[in-house]
């Protein structure tokens, strides 16, 4: 009897992910604990291990296949000498415990014309007028109208028999001003644009900040800071870090951020329907650019934290974020986030909240500039930070309390002593 | 009105249009009813379509009887029509389909009331529909479908008289053969009379006051058509108008004026053809809001009319007056009415017409002047049935086959042909036509060999350029 190898759930929230990767063939022994298979999730690529001896006798997905469902199965293995019967491909086919999905991504192709994206184990979509699962049920004339006219015939409802999508519907989208079908124009030469599949982190992101931008009615405040003293105070603390730690001007902006989720309450915590929680601990996200995206893995309990802890955790979860290989958990969570672009000589920007957190801290480049200081002309080192808040949840004067006391962190570290 | 019958829908006239729209509402699970006050299956069944089709099939057997030897087949003696065995069957095919339609609406269930009705007036949002007919009645109805169609057009002082003079309904009938006929009017039901006189050695003359026959058909229909009649040995007179009638001893004297000259034309009877007029009298439409115009009801696509719930199809709503319009404007109203989704709308353009004369001529949508006054930059295809092998091997290779397409598009905007059993192939571009297939999907069809449709193919291959046999 076949040993069926599932897909696994990374996460409890996670539904289907992508098989990246096969790291073994059929025919491969492997061992207990053997990483045999990557799978690629909303914000990481996950090592799938062998749980027990045997043969790959049969890989049933193969690889850089999308939305592969979780418990799918994926591979069949055999005690060493034992063959593959007929009921173990049979159980493993009819295997697939998919939850139903609501409804399968719309990826119809943007010119009728063009080829339609290979069928994987997607689900179906449930037959809809003129169209089921890339099948444009249109007549002839009205595929030629289209055609002529460059516009995409699959945007349009058909009112023909079945949904057929007759002349007199490309007739009236044309008199309503249907928008031609995407192609390079006016440009001698133009080529098609490369087209990249979404990444399930695309999609991810794609999703949560348009329901953020959606949801969430930003608001904004920027302050400028001197980070003289912070710094001077980066300098001394470094000269007596522990061996192999280097604390960062980054690690101090989440320990004062910290610091001002502590001294101002009202704005650690999450707006829901029914009322806004709170929480009693900093837990502080920090964006991380990685390859086709970015991830927010998660500083637990700042307000606890020393800044040599801080910085040994920030430096583990940015190397491991870019090699894809954090644990969800390490990125699920958080109360707020810090993104900081300042490496890029970015001065200010606004950032988009990463939902339900109540804000996101958005760190412009540190840099000299010239300021007054008690009626005279000064050099400072400043830096610029703009605070993204969801009026839902935080008003004005409540943004405007917990920048004014990152600000005092910022200016004043030694506070953070207290 | 305690006692009044309820439908969802009354239909006013039980011809083509009115029971398929009540079969139609039948199906749907409307309650419905039809008044007829004369016959079911209408004009069409009765006194149209149907007897005369009996007729010209007399006549296209006596035609092939006279040309025997071209096939070789050597016949002795005489050969003789007995003009009243040959109605008497005409009839009798008439009065099978009637009964037929009878146990049709029988079997779907709708209610069949005899009598005249005539619209009431509306109480509570249902039309009263009073019926006189063996008995008095009121029905109510939320809806009612006149399908009263139309009658044969009387000019003033050239009535027919039922004896000399005839009407198509006279003319069916006939008691004898007449030496000599004059068909006034050039229309699809002159032209069949006159194919069917002509056959059963009857001399012919046809005036037509426009300025060519079969107006309604393409130009290049027109002329072949003119030609073959004449080769016949029909006499055409067109920009012909008729002055007057004067009955004779022997008959009938016709003064006609052809291109300005003055001109008797004397024969043994008249059948007067010159269209038809729409029976909006005595309906009770003058208290509703239902625009008539000259004659005939005015209606959207849909077939409502100005006034809500009161709807008209067929030939009463105008031309063109076949019967196959008429049912398919039926079963548009009633989808409209039930509320079905998808229904689109009466599109003139998509109505095939067919004339049953020999050679028989046959049509859909616009013909190649039609299409250039809308703008149109055609595409033309034209093949003759003397390229076509089974044409030739019926002996029947007469007429062709002409189809016009927009260049733009590839839609096939129209089919004309003249010749052999045309009647019979013009649905498949009719149901090109519904399809909205262009010109490369009927050149991709297969049609098979040895047909007649293949003359289709072709018509269709030489609009761009590609006929094979020609």
């Amino acid at each position: 009897m076949a040993i069926q190898i599932l897909m696994p759930a990374l996460s409890p929230t996670m539904t289907e992910g992508t098989l990246a990767r096969w790291l073994v063939a059929e025919g491969d022994n492997v061992s207990s604990g053997d990483v045999i298979a990557e799978i690629e999730t909303d914000k990481a690529t996950m090592e799938v291990e062998a749980l027990d001896d045997g043969v790959i006798a049969k890989i049933m997905v193969s690889e850089a296949t999308e939305n592969v469902a979780v418990n799918e199965v994926i591979a069949l293995m055999t005690e060493e000498g034992e063959s593959l019967s007929d009921a173990d491909l049979a159980s493993a086919s009819a295997a697939p415990q998919k939850a139903a999905p609501a409804s399968a991504p719309d990826v119809a192709p943007a010119s009728s014309t063009a080829p339609a994206p290979s069928a994987t184990s997607a689900p179906q979509a449930p037959a809809q007028a003129g169209r089921n699962a890339g099948r444009v049920f249109a007549s002839p004339l009205a595929r030629r109208i289209a055609a002529q006219n460059d516009i995409d015939i699959t945007a349009i409802t058909g009112t023909g028999p079945h949904g057929r999508i007759i002349r007199a519907d490309v007739e009236e989208a044309l008199s309503q001003g249907a928008v031609p079908a995407q192609k390079g124009r006016g440009i001698a030469g133009a080529s098609e644009p490369r087209f990249v599949p979404h990444t399930a982190m695309r999609r991810v992101i794609a999703q949560r900040l348009q329901t953020s931008k959606q949801t969430a009615p930003h608001f904004y405040l920027t302050v400028e800071c001197e980070i003289d003293s912070l710094l001077a105070a980066r300098k001394q603390l470094n000269e007596f870090a522990p061996e192999g730690v280097k604390i960062s001007v980054n690690d101090m902006i989440i320990k004062a951020a910290g610091y001002a989720l502590m001294a101002e309450p009202d704005m650690n915590g999450f707006y829901a329907e029914d009322g806004c929680s709170y929480y009693d601990t900093a837990d502080i996200c920090m964006a991380v650019a990685v390859d086709g995206g970015l991830v927010t893995p998660v500083i637990q309990s700042v307000e606890k934290a020393g800044l040599a802890d801080i910085a040994a955790i920030t430096a583990d979860l940015a190397s491991r974020a870019r090699a894809g290989t954090l644990d969800p958990s390490e990125y699920a969570g958080g109360n707020f986030t810090i993104s900081n672009l300042g490496m890029f000589g970015i001065k200010e920007f606004s950032a988009v909240i990463n939902p339900p957190q109540s804000g996101i801290l958005a760190i412009g480049a540190g840099e000299q500039r010239p300021i007054v200081k008690s009626g005279e002309l000064a050099i400072a080192t400043m830096m610029s930070v703009t605070l993204s808040a969801d009026h839902r949840i935080v008003d004005g004067a409540v943004g405007a309390r917990w920048l004014q006391a990152f600000k005092r962190a910022i200016e004043t570290p030694a506070i953070m002593l207290l | 009105m305690a006692n009044t019958q309820n439908f969802d829908v009354i239909v006013i006239g039980g011809g083509p249009g009115g029971y398929v729209a009540a079969i139609r509402a039948a199906q749907l699970g409307l309650s419905a009813c039809v008044v007829e006050r004369e016959h079911l299956g209408g004009i069409c069944l009765n006194w149209g379509c149907i007897p005369t089709k009996a007729l010209l099939r007399a006549a296209e057997l006596r035609h092939n009887l006279d040309h025997l030897e071209e096939y070789g087949i050597e016949v002795t003696g005489d050969i003789s029509v007995n003009i009243d065995k040959v109605v008497k069957r005409s009839r009798k095919v008439a009065s099978r389909l009637s009964a037929g339609v009878a146990h049709l609406l029988k079997k779907n269930k709708v209610h069949v009331v005899s009598g005249t009705a005539s619209i009431a007036g509306k109480q509570a949002g249902k039309w009263a529909v009073a019926v006189a007919g063996d008995t008095s009645e009121t029905l109510g109805a939320k809806h009612v479908i006149i399908a009263t169609g139309a009658r044969a057009r009387q000019l003033p002082k050239l009535e027919s008289n039922g004896t000399s003079i005839l009407s198509y309904k006279e003319a069916m009938v006939p008691k004898s053969i007449p030496k000599s006929l004059l068909v006034v009017g050039s229309g699809a039901i002159g032209i069949e009379f006159a194919s069917f006189y002509r056959d059963m050695g009857v001399e012919v003359t046809v005036v037509e006051a426009l300025d060519r026959i079969l107006n309604a058909e393409d130009e290049e229909v027109s002329a072949a058509a003119h030609k073959a009649f004449e080769k016949r040995g029909m006499k055409i007179h067109v920009s012909a108008s008729l002055k007057s009638l004067t009955e004779t001893k022997s008959g009938v004297d016709a003064a006609v004026e052809i291109k300005g000259k003055q001109q008797t034309i004397s024969v043994e009877k008249v059948i007067m053809a010159v269209g038809i007029v729409g029976n909006t009298e005595g309906l009770g439409l003058e208290s509703t809001k239902v625009k008539i115009d000259r004659g005939h009801i005015e209606t959207d696509s849909l077939m409502r009319t100005a006034e809500a719930g009161i709807y008209a199809i067929g030939d009463v709503t105008g031309a063109p007056w076949l019967a196959h319009k008429a049912s398919h404007e039926g079963i548009i109203c009633i989808e409209a009415i039930a509320g079905l989704k998808d229904v689109h709308g009466f599109r003139a353009e998509q109505v095939p017409g067919c004339t049953y004369c020999r050679p028989q001529i046959a049509s859909v949508g616009l013909t190649e002047a039609q299409a250039k006054a809308q703008k149109y930059d055609v595409k033309v295809g034209r093949f003759p049935f003397i390229g076509n092998g089974k044409a030739i091997a019926l002996g029947d290779d007469e007429g062709f086959i002409k189809t016009v397409f927009d260049a733009k598009t590839g839609a096939l905007l129209g089919a004309h042909m003249i010749g052999p059993e045309v009647t019979e192939l013009i649905q498949g571009y009719a149901i090109a036509q519904t399809l909205e297939t262009t010109e490369t999907e009927l050149m991709h069809t297969i049609f098979p060999h040895p047909t007649l449709s293949e003359a289709m193919h072709e018509a269709v291959l030489d609009a761009y350029g590609r006929a094979i046999h020609f």
